[in-house]
């Protein structure tokens, strides 16, 4: 928990982040609606025995406080799959259309590249990219499980994404849901902070200040990027904002977020942010007892 | 005639008349398949494009792409061809099955289970043998789980060892 002291100038209540932190977080199911309806996947889940509690912010999301998600008939028909509950925002603030053209940057291990797919009405064309070929294996035993069709899966580095298999026409939205150090996963993870490191932060910060700028560069103009992590290193949020902010054709935008949250940081250590970072979200787990999350969305301007 | 290469994705010729690669299936012929197998309306497939990748593994794919396309993936794996018998998946079953009005075979929750669970078992079948859709009861109506493969008096499951699970015990 050391590592997150750093962050006690930040936090609106500080005593209760921490104390949230040390809760174990229930196993969540989002429903998938490729293969059937909220309604039917509830009577399914009952039926097997398995208690759930609704989630007020997303009708489409169950809690499961007695059980795991994956030994059970719903599960098997592809209707059901487990998500951290926080993780479902970045695919709802992303709003992709039926029919659009979309990039998932970092797409394994899918749950957001299956939400997507779903928030599409399996329409349209959504790329899935990610570097690791172990992980896009998982991805891919999403996406068969889930019934996708409209995905197209990429193993590259999302920083040098090439759009010539797709008629090199740009995106109309793109999620850029970056690899990170994870602190706000720890409810889940208990060990994420032993690996913890100011180096590991800054180096992975570079990583998403390419992974957004590739994102940005390969959306139309007018179109959306929604930029998000599950941490709370400000190096890796509002700092990675601040960059792109300075270095792509694109602004920060309000959104409407349907659950509690603070506002981006404007400073941070030594450091000021352009006042735009200001929009973004941070989700912290005393807020709505979720694990803590980063979300931001930008509009292309050029 | 070019030949087959296995890395990547060809889009399936519309017709005969229209194919290059020898053994390749048409689109005709994958649509003629569904319909007269599994009584499943060609027009479902309308907005879908049909891809080969390795030999008569056949992707589905909603929209369209220009062929050849060099990537992991593309759509669902939807079919086996180049073999006697066609094959469909488990995932094409459980996506587009609900369609599907012959070759189904509806099991009970303890036939269902055995069958999720990768057993062959002894079971009565007036209609076809071949490739079937197997369905059971969820949630106030029948749903595919998979295909089975109906020979000699018995259904034998062809789920994945990787999606199979044993309910039986609980």
């Amino acid at each position: 928990m050391d590592a997150l002291s750093r962050y006690e100038p930040i936090v609106d209540d500080f005593e209760a982040f921490l104390s949230a932190c040390e809760r174990p977080l229930p196993p969540v199911v989002r429903v998938n609606t490729i293969k059937t309806t909220i309604e039917r996947a509830r009577r399914g889940l009952e039926a097997a025995g398995i208690e759930l509690d609704p989630v007020e912010w997303h009708p489409g999301l169950f809690r499961l406080p007695e059980d795991q998600p994956g030994a059970n008939w719903p599960y098997t028909h592809g209707w059901i799959h487990g998500q951290e509950e926080v993780s479902a925002v970045p695919a709802t603030v992303l709003d992709p259309q039926p029919g659009e053209r979309v990039w998932d940057a970092t797409a394994a291990p899918g749950s957001k590249t299956t939400q997507l797919a779903a928030l599409m009405d399996d329409r349209g064309l959504l790329v899935a990219t990610d570097n690791n070929m172990g992980r896009l294996s998982a991805l891919r035993s999403n996406t068969e499980r889930l019934g996708v069709t409209n995905v197209a899966v990429t193993n590259e580095d999302a920083r040098n994404h090439s759009l010539k298999p797709f008629g090199g026409e740009d995106y109309d939205r793109a999620l850029v849901d970056v690899p990170c150090s994870c602190e706000g996963t720890i409810r889940k993870n208990p060990d994420t902070l032993e690996e913890w490191s100011l180096g590991h932060v800054e180096g992975i910060a570079g990583v998403q200040k390419g992974i957004l700028s590739r994102a940005i560069q390969a959306t139309r103009e007018d179109g959306t990027v929604v930029y998000s992590t599950c941490t709370f290193a400000p190096e890796e949020n509002e700092g990675v904002l601040d960059h792109v902010l300075d270095t792509e054709n694109c602004r920060l935008v309000e959104f409407e977020l349907p659950l509690e949250y603070q506002d981006g940081v404007i400073e941070w250590q030594d450091e000021t942010f352009d006042s735009q970072v200001e929009r973004a979200k941070r989700i912290y787990p005393h807020h709505n007892d979720t694990g803590g999350f980063f979300v931001a969305k930008l509009e292309v301007t050029g | 005639m070019s030949e087959n290469v296995s890395h990547r994705f060809d889009r399936l010729p519309a017709t005969e008349a229209e194919r290059d690669v020898e053994g390749r299936p048409t689109r005709e012929a994958v649509l003629t398949f569904w319909a007269e197998r599994f009584g499943i309306d060609p027009e479902t497939f309308a907005a879908y494009t049909f891809w080969e990748r390795g030999n008569g593994k056949i992707w589905a794919f909603t929209g369209d792409l220009e062929t050849p396309v060099d990537i992991e993936a593309l759509g669902m794996s939807f079919m086996r061809t180049r073999q006697e018998h066609w094959k469909p998946t488990t995932e094409a079953v459980q996506r587009f099955g609900p369609r599907a009005d012959r070759n189904v075979i509806h099991l009970d929750r303890e036939a269902a289970e055995r069958f999720l669970a990768g057993e062959d078992q002894q079971l009565e079948w007036d209609g076809d043998w071949g490739y079937l859709v197997v369905t059971h009861d969820i949630a106030g109506g029948p749903e595919p789980i998979g295909v089975g493969l109906y020979v000699h008096g018995e259904l034998r499951s062809q789920i994945p060892k990787g999606r199979r699970r044993d309910f039986s015990g609980e």
